[in-house]
């Protein structure tokens, strides 16, 4: 069936804002959605509130909205824009939700706009509860069986029907209290009894017990005409009660036979034909590992993170395929882009393992659970890809950039052996390596298996890498040794601290015996045919199919996986910067290891290396390739840290030198050229203990910041008042040895400025300038930040250029610089200094609608900013106001303390702009999520220096019909000056205390500013915390809070006009 | 031990003795299938030939006795990337190791499957083999490749006996050329009984037994080496039973009715080709095994057209016999190892022999 010649506009939806859970998988598919699009000559309308996307380039859409994903704006967007077509599948549950509410409202059919990709009955059937388990039903596929109880005799009813063990997940109660697994009656009542009295609503779910059996994914395409295919199966070394998100993953399936395999993907194929799904669709099934029952867990009927990570390990563009599918074509008239010659109607075969593994957070969230569980907690992914599953899992966890590069990289020598086996039960973010040390000291594999329910299977080959570390350690390193240790993707490193050698005399001995790494081809068939598309990853052994052209070639080194301090943002940089040298006429190689991004994409540059991001993973490609340049500015600290590597390579670094990358780092340098610059900046010293940092505290004055260097997002950085805190940061800071000094800084409580720079070595060309809102001390990342900046003095701004100016000047900088400056008492300071390019770049870059990326990159190739017809320094203010704001994924770390600091903390972020701020400001808090108005009540509770100044913001609350509860002191606070405040007993104290209010669903909003330290036990943290879990918004710097106050008055939703970033010029 | 894979056309491949060190000359093919080891190797179409696995780690779920396709491996040679040393599955009852070494399967580990396979898509399906012999001298070893063929092997692997497997349907007569279980089992789940004919059979003897509908089943080699067979099925054509035929039977009826087959540069091996169903335009992804095709240039439309086209190169897939009641497929309905999705043809079959009763 070729295209339906009736759609020729299309309303592509976004995902909005990354938050766990849904991240840049959905740029990428977004993304190739709408190149996918466009090549049909289809004009795309893009809706997506996040700025720091690739899919929100005027490259890629016609018409591009970075507006709150609402109904209204939808609405308001389809009135504007009047397209025939709205495509939801793309833009994840975000997307979906406002398709379902659009159809449901009868708007769209009122609009004559039709739902393509999916239909809202589809949706339906997939998404609502009740009726999946009717559509289950009538195809006879079989889903755990659960029932909601309300008393403890139908409980034990249910549950002979079902046979124990059964789950218990009383409702509505905070992280599942109150719950359990009941292996028989008496743990049964016991359980149900208790989690009866707590749920709020009196109800208890009693569900089938599935825990510890395989979790299989498969992803499935289906077209119009009924053709369906499957692109990957995906199989979970975690059991199920790990999210999949959360899980290690291995494509294809390792442990299941043909019977099982096929068994599923019947199953599969029924599910999507039942569903009428035209598209892609993700599959989850829990498979009994002792027979052949299984259940289906979870249907998603859209692109998903598991479709990116399928697309990526196969080759197979699932986003691509389904764009065109939405658009009429069937799977055999879809060429298969790798090949060239077959057809999207076939399914790739595999001649290799992919591994995928969680990026989780714990390193930012140190106060958090690390266990796993059903809800997500990793913000991002690394994949790897060998041509076995030790291989890829050993380059899977050095390209997670956690300090690990084996499975030795945690200690567990203060463990008994019973302690361990203890241990072993736990689910947490290290039980790969804990599960390493159980067969090193000779557990049984049958035993860790019992504890673990992971497949015996992938012990065995944990095992078989645990030995090859004995055998390093005991044997002499003859030549066939170390060619299997490589085999298995031991780094020369690892090999080199186990055996007693040196890195170099390693790689020495790889040399002489002939044992490099070769690469071969991702190709969708298994070497069936040939392939199309450079898509390579290394392997030890074998022949080697990648070749170097004779072009002129430059290495683009991308960021890995996303992480909180180093998101998207730098994907979007790398894909951009890889465009640019083409354009220059240049072979472009991408190097990188995250499956959810656009730079993974076969298509971005001319060749594709997904490999870990290490110097010597690095140098295998380079010594193929022979690069003559690379680019490490555009790929974040990751990319950063491989400068000195690849000049030990003999790789050309273009851009900014090395040297003054590491001036802008190191303390004592950065002093000099600052002095010499004659600009200011807070007084600070270097330490390394933390006496020496209580000197220097002292001798500053607190408060000071305490970080240490080298770090991105402000990673363990700290504000100290006292000795006391100054002990416990240093503490935190040294749990990992640091190679760099610790910084200690008087901390300024100014206005916080960023600026983004170009420098082609004679002039500079600023953007424009960000202001915070939250004053200084509030990670960055973390702040609302305003373009152009409103409050701050005309001379401020000069100064700023000038001191941009100087700075690039003195660094030397060629490409791109990122500044952040502070005001204080009319003077400004630079605080931070990186001659790479940030986090603000692709939000600078749309509002100003100035290709900052690509300017940088030709900068980098010699071009002038002049002869590219800029006027260099401060670009002229856009006519309009753009307003950035942090969204955060709080609710999902338990544990994790909400309270905003000089460490960053936000995963993600949206954009408001508008021709006023006070709109500006309100479509940015919208995009967020945050949508006040229900109850009308909030708390107030803040720490004694902030009690003057809320006195106005509650004031303005009340004003909007907001009822005020606050705990003792600041209730009497505003009581004495004229706001009615209910005072409100604290948490210890008798009910009715705050939690109750809380809990009870009653309030909108808190504001608690906490006192200093990381106190955890301290109330804020646990009325936080709870605020968070049950859904309230929490604002922890009345720098927010009197924006959000002011954005509730000045804005009414009906009236937002809708700005086309396409159109800024 | 070490192990050699030597190729017809010089190449070598030195790799790990697997299963029996015995020193074979066969053909080699390559399979793309990630799961489903066991069938391939008991698959009877395969007699004659080396199989290469694509997939890099086999034996992963170990052995199932219940998923064996015949009662033996047939393949006269084994190559793969890895074995796993340790399989897991609650249906495994040996390792794949055990189970070459106990029926002499000789086979080579350790080498790059995929150099080998894209010698093999390159240059064509060629000869090679399989030694443990480090002394090897290609001068000698390469005449005998090339002189290798794999002749007659449906006699090799069809069964010595009629066998009637009870049933309560219609009465199915199975060619057995090489037959896998499936298609038996595929009949029988649906109540047929299945009377199972070495290959030998005279049309004549089925057509006496009255059976309802005639099932040709897959099996090994050239089509053309059946000469004998081909004059049977022919006899088979002429006469009003409903026909369905698999692979090795497709192109059979296909020969018995004057069209042509041809050897492919390197055949179609795998569980992922898109196949069309050109009545209804639907596309299935089929299992399949074959190394020649029928031609479908000369075939005349008054007697077969096609029914079936492979999505990805054109091939013929399938024909429907005009006026007759008879169809055929190149691919594997019966699937093991592979997709499922054309099961449905089973039931076609049954509809062509009145239903099941």
């Amino acid at each position: 069936m070729p295209r339906n010649p009736e759609i020729k506009k299309v309303l592509v939806l976004g995902s909005g804002p990354i938050i766990i859970g849904q991240a840049a998988e959905f740029d990428y598919a977004g993304t190739q959605a709408c190149r996918s699009l466009k090549e049909e000559g289809i004009e795309v309308v893009l809706l997506n509130s996040n700025p720091a996307t690739i899919m929100t380039d005027k490259d890629i859409a016609d018409r591009v909205y970075i507006e709150p994903l609402t109904v209204e704006v939808v609405e308001q967007l389809i009135e504007k824009e009047k397209p025939d077509s709205v495509l939801p599948t793309l833009g994840g549950q975000a997307g979906l939700n406002l398709a379902m509410a659009l159809e449901e409202s009868g708007f769209l059919r009122e609009k004559n706009v039709r739902l393509i990709g999916t239909t809202a009955q589809t949706i339906k059937k997939a998404e609502d509860r009740q009726e999946f388990k009717n559509t289950m039903e009538k195809i006879h596929e079989p889903i755990a069986a659960s029932q909601v109880v309300e008393s403890v005799e139908d409980g034990i009813a249910f549950t002979n029907t079902i046979g124990y063990p059964v789950v218990l997940r009383p409702a509505y109660t905070l992280g599942g209290s109150g719950g359990g697994i009941a292996h028989d009656e008496e743990e049964l009542v016991e359980i149900l009894q208790n989690g009866l009295r707590l749920s709020r609503v009196g109800q208890v779910l009693v569900e089938r017990c599935i825990a510890g059996w395989k979790e299989i994914e498969y992803e499935v395409m289906r077209d119009s005409h009924g053709n369906c295919i499957t692109v990957c199966n995906m199989e979970n070394i975690d059991p199920v009660g790990v999210h999949t998100g959360d899980s290690i993953v291995v494509a294809p399936s390792q442990t299941l036979g043909d019977k099982e395999y096929q068994m599923l993907r019947t199953s599969a194929l029924n599910i999507i034909s039942e569903l009428n799904i035209t598209g892609g669709c993700n599959v989850q099934y829990a498979l009994n590992p002792d027979s052949f029952e299984y259940c289906v867990i979870e249907v998603n009927p859209r692109v998903s993170r598991s479709s990116a990570l399928a697309s990526k390990a196969t080759g197979y563009p699932i986003a691509k395929v389904a764009a065109k599918i939405a658009l009429g074509y069937t799977l055999d008239e879809i060429k298969n882009a790798i090949t060239g010659k077959t057809y999207a109607s076939f399914e790739p075969m595999l001649d290799y393992c992919v591994v995928k593994m969680p990026r989780l957070p714990f390193d930012k969230f140190i106060s958090a659970k690390r266990t796993l569980t059903t809800q997500m907690k990793a913000t991002g992914e690394v994949m790897s890809i060998c041509n076995n599953f030790e291989g890829a899992l050993m380059k899977a966890i050095r390209s997670l950039e956690q300090h690990v590069d084996s499975l030795m990289s945690y200690d567990f020598s203060g463990r008994t052996r019973e302690e361990l086996l203890e241990e072993l039960k736990k689910v947490d973010d290290i039980r790969l390596w804990r599960i390493a040390e159980a067969i090193r000291r000779g557990i049984s594999q049958e035993q860790i298996h019992e504890l673990t329910r992971i497949d015996l299977w992938f012990i065995d080959k944990i095992a078989i890498l645990v030995e090859m570390e004995e055998r390093l350690r005991r044997e002499e390193l003859a030549p066939e040794l170390l060619r299997e240790a490589k085999r298995l993707e031991f780094p020369d490193q690892v090999i080199a601290r186990l055996t007693g050698k040196t890195e170099e005399e390693i790689k020495a001995m790889r040399r002489e015996n002939g044992i490099t790494a070769s690469f071969k081809m991702v190709d969708t068939c298994a070497a069936e045919f040939a392939a199309a598309t450079p898509y390579y990853y290394s392997v030890h052994g074998g022949e080697n199919e990648a070749a170097a052209t004779d072009r002129k070639k430059v290495l683009v080194l991308g960021s890995g996986p996303i992480r909180i301090g180093q998101g998207i943002e730098f994907d979007f940089c790398s894909v951009h910067c890889t465009w640019a040298f083409e354009k220059e006429g240049y072979e472009t190689i991408i190097v990188n290891n995250n499956p959810e991004t656009v730079s993974t994409d076969f298509d971005i540059a001319d060749k594709l290396y997904f490999e870990p991001l290490t110097p010597e993973d690095v140098e295998n490609i380079v010594e193929i390739e022979k690069p003559d340049g690379a680019v490490v500015q555009f790929g974040g600290q990751t990319a950063i840290k491989l400068t000195e590597a690849l000049i030990k390579m003999g790789v050309k670094i273009l851009g900014t030198s090395a040297e003054n990358v590491d001036a802008a780092e190191d303390r004592e340098l950065f002093d000099e050229i600052l002095e010499k610059c004659q600009i200011p900046r807070p007084k600070g010293h270097t330490v390394f203990t933390a006496e020496e940092a209580k000197k220097a505290a002292n001798d500053l004055g607190y408060p000071v910041l305490v970080r240490p260097s080298y770090v991105l997002g402000g990673q363990g950085m700290q504000i100290a008042i006292s000795d006391q805190d100054v002990d416990e940061f240093i503490g935190i800071i040294n749990r990992i040895a640091q190679e760099h000094p610790i910084l200690v800084d008087k901390y300024l409580q100014g206005k916080e400025i960023e600026v983004d720079a170009v420098c082609d070595g004679e002039d500079i060309l600023i953007p424009g300038i960000m202001e915070h809102i939250e004053r200084a001390g509030i990670h960055s990342g973390d702040s609302i930040s305003v373009y152009p900046a409103q409050t701050i003095s005309q001379e401020a701004k000069k100064t700023i250029e000038e001191y941009t100016r100087r700075l690039a000047m003195a660094l030397h900088v060629v490409g791109m610089i990122n500044i952040q400056f502070i005001v204080c008492g009319g003077e400004v300071y630079v605080i931070e200094v990186n001659p790479r390019s940030s986090r603000t770049v692709p939000y600078i870059s749309k509002v100003t609608g100035i290709p900052i990326v690509p300017l940088a990159t030709k900068v980098i190739l010699g071009h002038k900013i002049r002869e590219m017809g800029y006027t260099p320094g401060l670009q002229p203010e856009a006519a309009h106001i753009a307003v950035k704001m942090p969204v955060f994924s709080f609710e999902k770390i338990r544990g994790a303390d909400v309270n905003l600091g000089p460490e960053m903390k936000s995963t993600g972020e949206c954009l408001g702009i508008a021709a006023t701020f006070n709109e500006a400001l309100y479509k940015a808090f919208l995009g967020a999520g945050i949508n006040l108005p229900r109850h009308k009540n909030m708390i107030i509770t803040v720490k004694d220096e902030d009690k003057q100044e809320v006195i106005d913001i509650a004031r303005r609350f009340q004003k909007l019909g907001y009822r005020i509860y606050a705990t003792r002191s600041t209730a009497r606070v505003l009581n004495e000056n004229g706001v009615e405040a209910i005072r409100t007993n604290k948490i210890e104290q008798p009910s009715p205390n705050l939690m109750d209010l809380i809990l009870g669903h009653k309030i909108d909003l808190v504001i608690d500013t906490p006192s200093q330290g990381v106190d955890k036990a301290r109330d804020g943290f646990i009325i936080r915390r709870n605020a968070i879990e049950t859904g309230v918004n929490v604002l922890t710097s009345l720098d927010t809070a009197a924006a959000l106050v002011t954005s509730l008055e000045n804005t009414d939703v009906k009236k937002l006009t809708l700005i086309d970033i396409a159109t800024i010029e | 031990m070490k192990a050699f894979l030597i190729l017809e056309d010089g190449h070598v491949f030195t790799g790990t003795s697997i299963g029996s060190k015995r020193e074979v000359i066969s053909e080699i093919v390559f399979n793309t299938s990630m799961t489903g080891y066991l069938e391939v190797l008991t698959d009877p179409s395969y007699a004659g030939q080396a199989v290469c696995m694509t997939y890099p780690l086999i034996g992963n779920y170990g052995i199932c006795y219940d998923d064996c396709e015949s009662l033996r491996p047939w393949p006269d040679g084994y190559i793969v990337r890895e074995l796993s040393r340790k399989p897991s599955n609650f249906r495994s009852k040996d390792t794949i190791q055990n189970f070459l070494k106990r029926f002499d399967i000789p086979g080579i580990a350790g080498i790059d499957t995929r150099a080998l396979t894209k010698i093999l898509r390159e240059k064509g399906t060629m000869n090679g083999m399989i030694t443990t012999d480090e002394q090897y001298s290609l001068e000698k070893i390469i005449p005998r490749l090339k002189e290798y063929t794999t002749g007659k092997v449906v006699e090799r692997v069809t069964c010595s006996e009629k066998t009637v497997r009870k049933g309560t349907g219609p009465r199915v007569a199975l060619m057995d050329f090489g037959a896998k279980e499936n298609i038996a089992r595929s009949l029988i789940k649906r109540g047929c009984q299945v009377t199972v004919y070495p290959a030998w059979t005279s049309a004549q003897e089925i057509l006496d037994d009255q059976p309802d509908g005639i099932m040709l089943s897959n099996g090994p080699g050239d089509p053309k080496e059946c000469a004998s067979i081909i004059k049977e099925v022919r006899k088979l054509y002429e006469s009003q039973v409903p026909i369905f035929a698999i692979c090795l039977g497709h192109q059979l009826m296909a020969l018995a009715v004057g069209a042509d087959t041809h050897k492919m540069k390197y055949g179609h091996r795998g569980g992922n080709h898109p196949v069309k169903d050109l009545q209804t335009g639907r596309v299935y992804i089929s299992s399949q095994n074959h190394g020649y095709v029928v031609d479908t240039d000369r075939l005349d439309p008054a007697v077969a057209v096609p029914a079936f086209v492979n999505v990805n190169d054109g091939t013929n897939e399938g024909l429907s016999y005009t006026g007759k009641n008879i169809f055929t497929v190149q691919f594997h309905p019966e699937a093991c190892p592979g997709p499922q999705d054309s099961a449905y043809l089973f039931d076609r079959f049954m509809d062509m022999m009145g239903g099941a009763r």
